[in-house]
C-alpha cells in the first residue's frame, strides 16, 4: 500500500513539475525544437533544473552499498551498448515528437486539459506502445 | 506565444527530478514514463498497481497546480490526424528505442548511460529536423 501511495504522489510531483514548467503545453515545447523561429529556451531549462537534481541523486545510488529505502537493488538498466534499436527506436520517437510536441509524460498529463486533441494523441500513444508489442513478440526486426 | 519565465522553467524542471529522484532511492524505480506505460501494457503481475498509481499521479499533478492557484496552459499544434499519427511514432518508438526524453533524457544522463546520450541526442535531432520541415520546408 505504502508503494501505491508513493508512487501517486511522485507521479503528481511529475505531473506537477511538466505543468509549472509548461513542458505539458505542446506549443511550448514545439517553441524549443523550432530553432529557426522565435525560440523558447525553456526546454533547455527544465532539462538543467532536472538533472540538477537527478545527477547527485543517481551518483549517490551508484555508490558501493547503497540501496534503497523499500528495496533490495537498484533497477538499473544493464545494457551498455548502442544497437540499431535503440538508435531506430529513438529516430521513430523523435519525429513523432517533432509532429506534436508531446512526449509520454506530458501525452498523459495534458489529458487534465479535457482537450479532444490530447485524448486522441494518448490514444494513439498507447496503441503504437501495443503494436511494438506485437511486432516484439513475432521477431521484430 | 506567451514569454518563457526562467524560473518556472527551473522549478519545475527541478520537481520532475526529484520525482525521478524519489522513485529512485525509495523503490529503486527508474522514472520512465514509457517504460512505466510499457509495464502496464505487459500485465506482469506485481507490476501494475505502482505503475497505474505513477499514471493517476501525473494526471493528478496538473490538476492540483490549479487548485493551488496556478495556471494549465495547452495548446494542441497540429491537427487531429497528425497527432494521431504522431501518437502512434511516440508510442512505437519509446518501446522500440528503451526509453523517452525521461527514462534516456532525466535518468539516463544522469547515470551518465552512453545507450541514453545516444538515444537522446538522435531523438533531439529527429525533432529538431522534423520541426525544421513541417514549419519551414512544407510550411504548415
Amino acid at each position: 500500500m505504502t508503494r501505491i501511495l508513493t508512487s501517486l504522489l511522485v507521479g503528481a510531483l511529475f505531473g506537477g513539475g511538466l505543468t509549472v514548467s509548461g513542458m505539458i503545453d505542446p506549443a511550448r515545447v514545439l517553441g524549443f525544437l523550432d530553432v529557426a523561429g522565435r525560440w523558447d529556451p525553456t526546454l533547455a531549462l527544465v532539462m538543467i533544473g532536472a538533472l540538477g537534481v537527478t545527477l547527485p541523486a543517481f551518483a549517490w545510488a551508484r555508490r558501493a552499498g547503497a540501496a534503497p529505502l523499500r528495496s533490495a537493488t537498484f533497477d538499473f538498466p544493464t545494457r551498455r551498448d548502442i544497437d540499431r534499436r535503440l538508435i531506430a527506436g529513438a529516430a521513430i520517437f523523435g519525429v513523432g515528437w517533432g509532429l506534436s510536441g508531446l512526449c509520454p509524460g506530458p501525452g498523459i498529463s495534458a489529458l487534465a486539459s479535457g482537450l479532444v486533441p490530447i485524448f486522441a494523441f494518448a490514444a494513439a500513444m498507447i496503441a503504437g506502445m501495443a503494436l511494438f508489442h506485437l511486432w516484439n513478440r513475432r521477431g521484430g526486426g | 506565444m506567451a514569454e518563457f519565465s526562467w524560473i518556472d522553467g527551473l522549478a519545475g524542471g527541478a520537481m520532475i527530478g526529484a520525482a525521478a529522484a524519489l522513485l529512485l532511492l525509495i523503490d529503486g524505480r527508474i522514472a520512465g514514463i514509457s517504460g512505466i506505460l510499457g509495464g502496464l501494457l505487459d500485465r506482469r503481475a506485481g507490476e501494475i498497481a505502482w505503475r497505474a498509481a505513477f499514471v493517476i499521479g501525473l494526471l493528478a499533478g496538473p490538476l492540483l497546480v490549479l487548485t493551488l492557484g496556478g495556471t494549465v496552459t495547452v495548446r494542441p499544434q497540429a491537427s487531429l490526424e497528425v497527432l494521431i499519427v504522431a501518437g502512434l511514432l511516440v508510442g512505437f518508438g519509446t518501446r522500440m528505442g528503451g526509453g523517452c526524453t525521461s527514462g534516456h533524457g532525466i535518468c539516463g544522463l544522469a547515470r551518465l548511460s552512453p545507450r541514453s546520450m545516444a538515444a537522446t541526442a538522435t531523438f533531439f535531432a529527429a525533432a529538431l529536423l522534423t520541426v525544421a520541415f513541417v514549419r519551414h520546408v512544407i510550411g504548415a
